[in-house]
Parts: structure tokens; sequence; C-alpha cells
């Protein structure tokens, strides 16, 4: 039942052949067609903002107080693409074998394709917009190379390459706010989806400064919210992050996919105390000259310069000689778990490992690295007050990406028709592990170049329909629902606050269902996030009312997150294999690396919601890989 | 360590607000300033009263959502740092600190610290854009930009529109803002095109939106989070008078 709709022909045609026999709508017509689209991060700014210029009617919708805040602004890395301009042997087939690669072979060769294929023209989009990538002496545009590949492909504005992307994006957006073809609702948090006679045909949303339940009505809906890695409360992610928006259309009947597939990050702040509300990353940048050790004697209570060198175990270089500092995330950061559970984690919690520059320092001069790193040098002084010229700064793995959200066909249209999901939100490309650099892609690449054509066909069919007005009893229905459960929240009247319960799921999941996860592991997250669970709905404490308050909006939020840990742990448990960053211990090689197994497991997850009481139901999309052969990923 | 409170609650835009006390016994030097009022809104539900509302989102400096005036400070006591970025060891025991939301007739308080910066969005509205629509590009490597000028369109296209220079303007003047999106856009070649029309529409936007005019007391600058320079302010004048003569 599940149809990714790939199309015909050989691999390079595939997307062509699509774009070619897609359904068009007349330009006259476009503006009798309304489009929500949740999300102004990169994927959802650069779809509102493409369709808006097609001339379709556009409702753009974000949580924060401008569209310009949403967490790609964060991105500090790059940006990858198949140029060549390095005539370094890249190539659109070389991208896509390294992405599938990369994402152990979790992903579906055409969709990676397209992305691979699609990655040149988003650089030019860029530059025509005004975005500033790194540039050479003779004018021509830089490019640095980037963890797990040998070429140069990643483009960057210094270490704000998402900031610098999102403005592009957000600035095509206000243009097409200007001309009135889209209109923006910031401030806007939605809270369900309308789904009438099996489609989706709008959403409910709370207007998050006067508390109003609002209701929206569309042709079809975008949901481009991001990603969930806030579900471990502490993360890389901003503080709003969330995953109502696809938790909600799922329980309307849109498939999760890959949900326990989280990238940690191996270069983040370690946590420092009960107080830390966020884990900030440092560029992984900082891994082509620092090096990464532990002390070789467990709970070793030295300074890091008083130990001696044959006492380092630099343990990256020990295991991966080839990659060294520079193997790949998951690999990095499970490297790092492994120290830290023998003992020989250290910082006040023993839960962070050194990342040491000073033989670079030594090799390269101090004034060498200060040209390179000297902002992220400020920035860890700023958090920390440590000079790290002088000692070397403290790293950890923080939960960072996801790579599973809804499910998505090759249109990016979930199971229920007119409803899509773009960029984080959607499970599609990254497979097991995403490679960095490639999700700033993916997000502009499904919003500039994929919706524009995927969601035109299905408006197509629309113009016929019947129109649907906010009058119809469903968006009654859903709201009723929506209010009903805001009006539990603040009734419940308890004694422990959002944060509290956010804070120990994440603590339960980083243990039952972090870098690396047991059946046991697993099985016993379940019972005590249902336990937590329980507990929330009889002891949460909100103060304030239904007008602005943030502590209600937490509590929609960590609700959705209490049902998603649940099905995380599901869905890991279901996969009795190790693939990318779903590692389970009970599948690993002798040398302690993932074993995939190919044979039971070559297929994408899909989870039907069967209701609150009910087991979710797995659904199988096979994949199949007809140009790249199925290898054992190594980096040693 | 203790920490003594004053911070601003004010109901809606309508209502009348008033400073309250408040009082904190353990706080780390290590807290972020907003875990502090994380702190604190935590010990505000123990005793069933509402929390004190407050804008913030990545917590790491470069989404702009976060601002207070802190001890009268934009962004409190360090140079160039947003809030979120402050530490409490910038603090010592038994210090008081005095929290306010960042004031200007155009940002109008939503609750508490909240303020509304849709002006900014308004003023980009105007003409803060290339006309590139999708897949109107040329090859990006097509046309040239020499490393400086993208180095120095960067520097203008770092601001984060978080508003500090605003809020620090004795006359709520929102030239650095505006202005470092006119010099981005005006360096860059693609941005020569529209060059004029840009920023007319931009400067007569932002005073339509109610900022006022800049004095050039250079406030904002020390503020600026992402250390963007007056001299856009300058360039904005010139660009502006140069466009009133091409035009008429
Ligand atoms: C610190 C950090 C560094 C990174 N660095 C890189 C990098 O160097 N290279 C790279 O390729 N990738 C990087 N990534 C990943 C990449 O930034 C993201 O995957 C990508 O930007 C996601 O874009 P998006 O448009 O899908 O979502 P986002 O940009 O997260 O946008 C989500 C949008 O949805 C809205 N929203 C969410 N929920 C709701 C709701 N319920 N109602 C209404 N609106 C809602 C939000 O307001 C926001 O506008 C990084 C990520 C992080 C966290
Ligand atoms: S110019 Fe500086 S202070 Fe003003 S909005 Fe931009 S970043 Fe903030
Ligand atoms: S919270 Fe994003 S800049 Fe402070």
């Amino acid at each position: 039942m599940l149809e990714s709709k790939i199309p015909e022909g050989n691999l390079a045609d595939k997307w062509d052949n699509y774009k070619e026999h897609v359904k068009l709508v007349n330009p006259a017509n476009r503006k009798k067609l309304d489009v929500i689209v949740v999300g102004t991060g990169l994927a959802g700014a650069s779809c509102a903002a493409s369709l808006g210029e097609l001339g379709y009617n556009v409702k753009s919708f974000c949580f924060q107080d401008s569209p310009r805040r949403a967490h790609s602004v964060a991105a500090q890395g790059g940006v990858n693409a198949a140029k060549n301009y390095k005539n370094d042997g890249d190539s659109v087939f070389r991208m896509f074998s390294d992405t599938i690669k990369g994402g152990d072979f979790r992903s579906r060769e055409a969709n990676v394709y397209r992305l691979a294929e699609c990655s040149a023209n988003l650089i030019d989009q860029a530059v025509a917009q005004g975005v500033p990538f790194a540039r050479e002496y003779g004018g021509y545009l830089n490019n640095r190379s980037f963890g797990g590949v040998q070429v140069s492909r990643t483009f960057y504005a210094r270490g704000q390459t998402g900031q610098q992307l999102l403005l592009g994006a957000y600035q095509a957006l206000m243009r097409q706010v200007g001309a009135n073809k889209v209109k923006t609702y910031t401030r806007h948090e939605m809270l369900d989806l309308v789904v009438i006679d099996g489609k989706a045909k709008g959403i409910i949303t709370r207007d998050l400064v006067t508390g109003e339940i609002e209701r929206h009505a569309a042709n079809a809906v975008v949901l481009a919210s991001g990603g969930y890695g806030k579900v471990y409360y502490l993360s890389t992610l901003a503080m709003g992050c969330n995953t109502s928006a696809i938790w909600r259309a799922h329980k309307k009947g849109a498939y999760m996919s890959g949900v326990s597939w989280i990238q940690f990050h191996p270069t983040c702040l370690p946590q420092s105390g009960e107080h830390q509300s966020k884990l900030t990353l440092m560029s992984e940048s900082l891994r082509n000259d620092g090096r990464i050790w532990v002390p070789k004697k467990a709970r070793d209570e030295r300074k890091p310069n008083d130990i001696p060198e044959d006492e380092r175990d630099y343990y990256l270089e020990r295991r991966y000689p080839t990659f060294g500092n520079l193997a790949p995330r998951d690999i990095s950061s499970r490297a790092a778990k492994e120290r830290i559970d023998a003992g020989c984690g250290v910082g006040v919690m023993k839960n962070a490992v050194f990342l040491d520059f000073s033989k670079a320092i030594k090799e390269q001069g101090k004034e060498k690295i200060k040209e390179k790193y000297s902002n992220l040098f400020k920035m860890y002084d700023k958090i920390n007050a440590v000079n790290a010229y002088n000692e070397p700064m403290l790293i950890s793995p923080a939960a960072h990406f996801t790579m599973g959200g809804l499910w998505v066909d090759y249109e990016l249209m979930t199971t229920i028709p007119g409803l899509f999901a773009l960029g984080e939100a959607n499970f599609a490309d990254h497979g097991a592990n995403r490679l960095g650099a490639n999700s700033l892609l993916q997000a502009s690449v499904d919003g500039y170049f994929i919706a524009p054509y995927s969601i035109p066909n299905y408006l197509a069919g629309e113009l016929k329909a019947e129109k649907i007005t906010t009058d119809h009893p469903a968006f009654a229905e859903a709201e009723q629902v929506v209010k009903k459960q805001l009006q539990q929240f603040l009734n419940i009247n308890g004694h422990l606050s959002a944060d509290h319960f956010h804070k120990t799921l994440g603590k339960l999941l980083y243990d039952g269902c972090g870098l690396s996860r047991t059946k046991d592991s697993l099985e016993k997250a379940i019972v005590s996030i249902k336990t937590l669970r329980d507990q929330f709905y009889k002891e949460l404490k909100i103060t304030g009312d239904h007008t602005i308050n943030s502590e209600l909006e937490k509590a929609g939020r960590v609700a959705d997150y209490l049902d998603l840990g649940i099905l995380m742990c599901e869905d890991a448990l279901s996969r009795e294999e190790s693939c990318g960053a779903h590692f389970r211990e009970e599948y690993q090689t002798p040398d302690g690396e993932a074993l995939r197994n190919d044979h039971d497991y070559c297929y994408v997850s899909a989870w039907e919601w069967k209701g609150a009481d009910a087991q979710h139901e797995l659904h199988k999309e096979p994949l199949v890989f007809e140009n790249v052969s199925l290898t054992v990923r190594s980096y040693k | 360590m203790k920490i003594y409170l004053k911070i601003w609650r004010q109901d809606n835009p309508a209502s009348p607000g008033q400073m309250k006390d408040y009082q904190l016994d353990d706080v780390s030097q290590d807290m972020s300033f907003l875990e502090m009022m994380d702190l604190l809104n935590e010990s505000l539900i123990q005793k069933s009263e509402r929390v004190v509302e407050f804008d913030h989102d990545c917590r790491e400096g470069i989404c702009g959502q976060c601002g207070m005036m802190i001890n009268g400070r934009a962004h409190g006591p360090l140079t160039h740092t947003t809030t979120c970025q402050l530490h409490m060891r910038s603090f010592k025991d038994g210090d008081t600190i005095y929290i306010e939301p960042f004031r200007a007739a155009a940002f109008p308080i939503v609750r508490d610290l909240k303020v509304d910066r849709k002006a900014f969005d308004k003023i980009i509205q105007a003409g803060g854009f290339i006309s590139a629509s999708t897949g109107e590009t040329p090859e990006a490597n097509g046309i040239l930009i020499a490393h400086a000028i993208a180095e120095a369109a960067f520097d203008a296209a770092a601001c984060i529109g978080c508003g500090a220079c605003v809020a620090t303007c004795k006359n709520s003047s929102a030239d650095l803002f505006t202005s470092a999106k006119i010099t981005q856009l005006a360096l860059l070649p693609q941005g020569q095109i529209e060059r004029t029309e840009r920023v007319i529409a931009m400067v007569d936007q932002m005073d339509a939106e109610g900022f006022g005019h800049c004095s050039n007391t250079e406030a904002c600058e020390v503020e600026c989070p992402q250390e963007i320079s007056v001299l856009h302010i300058a360039r904005m004048n010139y660009e502006y008078n140069k466009a009133q003569l091409v035009q008429h």
C-alpha cells in the first residue's frame, strides 16, 4: 500500500521524466488555489516564496516573532553542491553515492540522486539572492571539505551559512508578502490538521499572543516544521523546536518513518549542570586541526596539560587510522560515548572528551589557528570562560538532527493526500545517518525545486473539487479537540512544570534510546516513558491562562514528545540490526562497528497511528538498490 | 549566589506596567542569563504565579529573538553579546539586576519582556531583497565578486534583527538595522538594478513605522551583538541622497 511513486527510467533521467509529465495549473487558475505552509525555515520559506511567485495564494506560519528566526538560522558549517568547481573528481553521481553510503543504505536511490542533481541550482539561486558565500581572491566561489567525503563540495558563508541562506529565503518570502501573494502568521502554532474525505484541507492554529484558536482552510497543506531533536531536551536545537505539527498530522493518518534515527553531533559543549537548557554546537570544522583524546587512566583528575603524551588515548586516531579525527559523526560520537562509559570522560560531570589544538598551534602557529577559528574560540571563551589556545576544549556528543520524520513519497507527499512534508520534518534522503552540510541543501531543494512541481501536480486535481470553507464540521471538531486539550492542561493543577517532564523524558531517552541502544534499554525506556506520561496528565502544573502563556505552549509540545518518545523506542526495538545512527549493541562486529542486516532490514519503516491506547502498526517500504552495491561502511 | 531582580511586568500593550521584585537564592555562575530566568519561572510556578514572559529561541546568539534591557543596557553588561550569551558570572553575589523590555514606539510591548518587532519585517518587505524568483538564475560563478567585496557584504549581512540598536538609541532609530541591509545589497553586483528604489523604499518604510532619526551618537554600534558598523549609516544616507537625485 505504500506507493513511493518513483518515476520510470534510468536513475539520471527520473527527475526530468517526472517534470516533463507533471500536471500544470493555468496561471489564471492559480489564484483560486490556497496553500498553507507551516514553517519558515529554509524548506518552508523557500516553498512559500516559490509558490507565491507562481501565483498561488499562500499562508505562511511560524511560532517565532519573525519568519527570519527559524532554526535554519543556526547552521554554521555549510551547504553541499556538486559543482565540481575544484576539479577534484566530484559529480552528481559521486555526491549521490557518498550520500547513500553515508546514510548506510537506508534511503531511496531516486530521492538521493535528485538531491545531488538539484544541488548546483541551489548555489545559483542563493548567489542571485545576494547570499555572500566565501570567495577566493580571484572572485570565484570557495569550497571546503566536510566529514565523510574526499572532495571539496561545501559552500559556506563564514560560520553562518544557515543564517545567510535563510535570510535569502526570508527576503524572497518578504518580497511575496509585499506583493500580497503570501500572508504571514507569526507567533502562531499549528495544533491540528484538518482532514476531510481523506484529504488535508486545513489546520487549526493558536495565536500565541491572543490565545485565540483559529481555523485556516486550503487546498493543500505543507509541513516544513523542522526536526524534533529537542525531544532529548538537551540538544543543539532551539527551545521552541517541536514535533507537534508533524505528530498531530501523524495522529490524523500520516505515517512516521525512521523515527529513532537521530544524529548525535560529536563536537558540542558538554552539560555542566542541572540548570542547563541547551548544548551549543561547536563547528565540526574544528576537527580539521583539533585532536580528540581522553586520559588512558579512568577517573584521571589531573589537568589536561599535566597529563603526559603517553598517558593520553587519541582514540579516534587509534581506531580509525585513515580518517582519524575526521571520522563521520555517528562513529565519532559513539567512540566518545564508549570512552566516557569506560570512566575516562573528563570535565565536572565526567561527560566530555578533550579537543586539543596544541599540536596544530605548534605546527602552524597561533596566528594561523586564530585566522581559521577565532570566532569559535571566542564563543568558547564566552560560554566557559576558558582560553582554548592554552588548554584543550571540552566537547561531548549531543542530539542534533533527526533523519526520521513523516514518511513521504517521491513527490514529498505524506500518506494523507494533499499533505506534504519538507525539510527536516520528512524522513527522506539521509537514510540512517546524514552527511554534514547535506541538510541545508535538502531543506532548500525541497522548497525551491521539488515542491513547486509536485504541489501543483496535486493542486491541478483540486480545481474541480468542491471548495471547502472553515464552516465545515471537520474544522469545528478539530477546534474542539484542541480547545479541550488546552483546557485539560490548565485544569490539572498538579505541582510539576512542563520543563520538569521534558528534562526527565530527555534523560530517559539519552539512556534508553540514545547513541546506542539495546533490547533491554529500549523496553525499560518504554515502561518509564509511559509512567512519566501518566504522571504528566496527573501532576502537571501551569500558571496563567489562555492568553499569551509560554508554559501552555511548552505543555502541548511535551505532551507530543512523550508520545513520540515511545514510538522512537518501538522503532529502535523493531530494527534488529545496527545502521548509521541506529546502533544496537547486540548487533556489532567483533571490533565494535555497526553490523547491518540487509537481508531482513533493507526497508523503510513507516508507522501508522492506531489510537492513543493501541499499538502502532508497522508498514514496510522495501529499498531497492540498482546503482550502488551495498557495502560495509568503513572509515578505518 | 544570591540575586535580586527587579523585572518589568505588564499584562498587555494597553495596560500599565510596573517593576516587581524577585529574589533567587541559588544561582550558579555557570548559568546563562536565560537559564537564570528559567529558574525564576520555575519558582514562580511553584508559587502559583504567572511566569515572566520573555522572547528567546536559539540560545546561541544567532536567531535574534532574545533581547532585554539589563541594568539599562541592551543585552546587558557585555558588549557585542546577545542576552542569551550572557552568563551569570558577569554578576556578583548579592547584585540587584534591573530587567526591562526593549522599548521603542515602533516595538509595542506584547507582555512583560516580549515586544513586537514586526516593523523590521515591514522594512525588509519594502525592498530588502534582490528580485530573483526561483529559477531565474545565472550560473553562480558567472558573475565574479572580489573577496573583499564578498567579505564586506557579509559583515553587513550578519545582522540578526534583534533590535538592540533601536532599544539603545535615544531616538529609537532603526538606521543601523536598515543600513546594514542596504549596504549588503548595494555592494553586491546582483543588487545594482534595484539599488535606487530599494534605498528609498526602505528608508521611507522605516519612517512610516515610527522609528526616530539618527543623531550620530553611535551607541547602537557598541551594543550590536554582530558588531555592525555605523559606517553603514553614512553609506545609507549617501545612497539615499544619491537616489533622490537620480529619481528627480
Ligand atoms: C546548530 C545546528 C547547526 C547545523 N549546521 C548545519 C550545517 O552546517 N549544514 C547543514 O546542511 N545542516 C546543518 N544543520 C541542520 C539544518 O540546519 C536543518 O536540518 C535545516 O535547517 C532544517 O530546516 P527546516 O526548514 O526543515 O526547519 P527549521 O529551519 O527548523 O524551521 C522550522 C520552522 O517551522 C516552524 N514551526 C515548527 N513547529 C511549528 C508549529 N507547530 N506551528 C507553526 N510553526 C512551526 C518554526 O517556526 C520554523 O519556522 C544544523 C542544525 C543545527 C541545529
Ligand atoms: S544592527 Fe545589530 S543591534 Fe541592530 S538589529 Fe542588527 S544585530 Fe541587532
Ligand atoms: S535566543 Fe537566539 S539570539 Fe538569543
